[in-house]
């Protein structure tokens, strides 16, 4: 039955490719996949070019507003792994206390001699952290302190299907908690898992950049505690600003810019390890 | 050529202004005033993120009262530090210094936070110490004084 079938559909293809053969345009399947391919290979190549651009909306933001626009800076060379930014997160915002709710939290990366990665954030680094690898099997280990990325093309922005997800006119992330109906398709759009449900309002949460204490012209509390001066906060319309200096002087990356996220978190001395 | 419209549907297209009516104002009932105002967001939700409480007063207002330690703090290497990030969080005692108080008498594994050795600490960043090894038994602050850790007493 089944070879029937097909004999028959066979037939009926090599019917149509000479009907429109005789009309002079010679169109075979062969033909349609490769243009298929070139054009979505294209496609995909183009985005590629213009998402390793990391410092594409450092150097040139929207011009259509005016205002502060906000970015970070991370140099990860300074960070000494405290987690004074994730327990002063937590204190200054109510994330409750339990260690999987972070909207900032700092991760070890450990690289041992025969190439594995380990990364580890015991409570997100607020107590502390331990090396158990012993330290003649270590290759390369240093501290990454994570939080929202605030991209301007934020994928939880463009999932949010009742536009409680949205980024402010300062390019600050936020989420509308009154709005939000806890749907969570934000978590899993977000790529550098930054998002969560908060147990108590029952909606999706995330780094606000403190926004409350930056209208007031504090710094967000994680750059307040930061002790090394690890951590930068500052206007990227600001030529003349810190942020600005920070990242001309430094080999600043993006986490996964090939998402093209637009992501406003710059690190100095990331490591290809780091995911 | 005629179009012949069944009568049932000449009956639904009387009530269709009334159904676009209901739609529109069942739409402005449910969309919050501000919505779009900004972006396909409600504009409200920015002032209400501007409303909530400070919990970290800022290294500034602390000097105010406490100069002399601001000044000492100032003068060595801790001058980085702010004083919220060992303190902890301060708005409410700069609000009434009576009633809350965020004095702080650190252990041990408070300093290792910061002074543990590790390997992935950056030695040219940071001073570590191994706290099996030094001074076991003793609390950091009986020799350091934490506002000026050069000064070391014995």
């Amino acid at each position: 039955m089944k070879k029937n079938n097909q004999v028959i559909k066979e037939k009926g293809m090599a019917g149509e490719k000479e009907a429109v053969g005789k009309g002079g345009r010679e169109k075979s399947r062969r033909d349609f996949l490769k243009s298929t391919a070139a054009f979505t290979g294209g496609v995909m190549a183009f985005g590629l070019l213009k998402g390793t651009n990391a410092l594409v909306f450092a150097a040139a933001e929207p011009a259509s507003e005016t205002g502060p626009w906000y970015g970070i800076g991370i140099d990860i060379l300074k960070c000494i792994g405290c987690g004074k930014c994730a327990a002063a997160c937590k204190k200054e915002n109510h994330v409750p206390e339990e260690p999987w709710y972070f909207r900032s939290w700092v991760e070890k990366y450990t690289i041992t001699k025969d190439g594995e990665v380990h990364v580890e954030s015991p409570n997100g680094g607020i107590n502390g952290f331990t090396e158990t690898i012993p330290e003649e099997e270590i290759f390369k280990s240093f501290f990454v302190p994570k939080m929202c990325n605030h991209c301007y093309q934020s994928p939880c922005v463009q999932v949010c299907p009742v536009g409680a997800s949205y980024d402010s006119p300062e390019g600050v992330v936020l989420v509308d908690e009154k709005y939000c109906i806890g749907c969570r398709y934000c978590i899993q759009a977000c790529p550098y898992g930054c998002r969560f449900i908060n147990p108590v309002t029952k909606s999706a949460d995330k780094c606000t950049l403190c926004y409350h204490r930056i209208a007031e012209g504090l710094m967000p509390a994680c750059f307040e505690v930061c002790p090394t001066g690890a951590r930068i906060f500052g206007d990227l319309r600001d030529e003349n600003g810190e942020l600005h200096k920070f990242l001309q002087t430094h080999n600043v990356q993006v986490l996964k810019p090939h998402l093209n996220t637009g992501s406003k978190l710059y690190y100095n001395a990331l490591s290809q390890e780091v995911r | 050529m005629k179009i012949y419209i069944p009568p049932q549907v000449k009956r639904l297209l009387l009530f269709l202004p009334f159904i676009i009516l209901l739609f529109i104002i069942f739409r402005r009932l449910v969309i919050p005033d501000t919505f779009g105002d900004l972006g396909h967001y409600r504009a409200a939700s920015l002032e209400d993120y501007k409303a909530r409480e400070v919990n970290y007063a800022g290294h500034e207002l602390c000097g105010y009262c406490h100069d002399d330690i601001a000044a000492s703090l100032a003068s060595d290497l801790h001058s980085t530090l702010a004083c919220e990030g060992c303190h902890g969080p301060g708005q409410k005692h700069v609000d009434d210094p009576e009633a809350h108080n965020i004095g702080l008498t650190p252990d041990r594994a408070f300093c290792a936070l910061c002074h543990a050795k590790l390997p992935a600490r950056n030695p040219e960043v940071i001073t570590q110490i191994d706290p099996a090894g030094h001074n076991p038994d003793k609390n950091c602050i009986e020799c350091h004084n934490p506002h000026m850790p050069l000064e070391i007493s014995e």
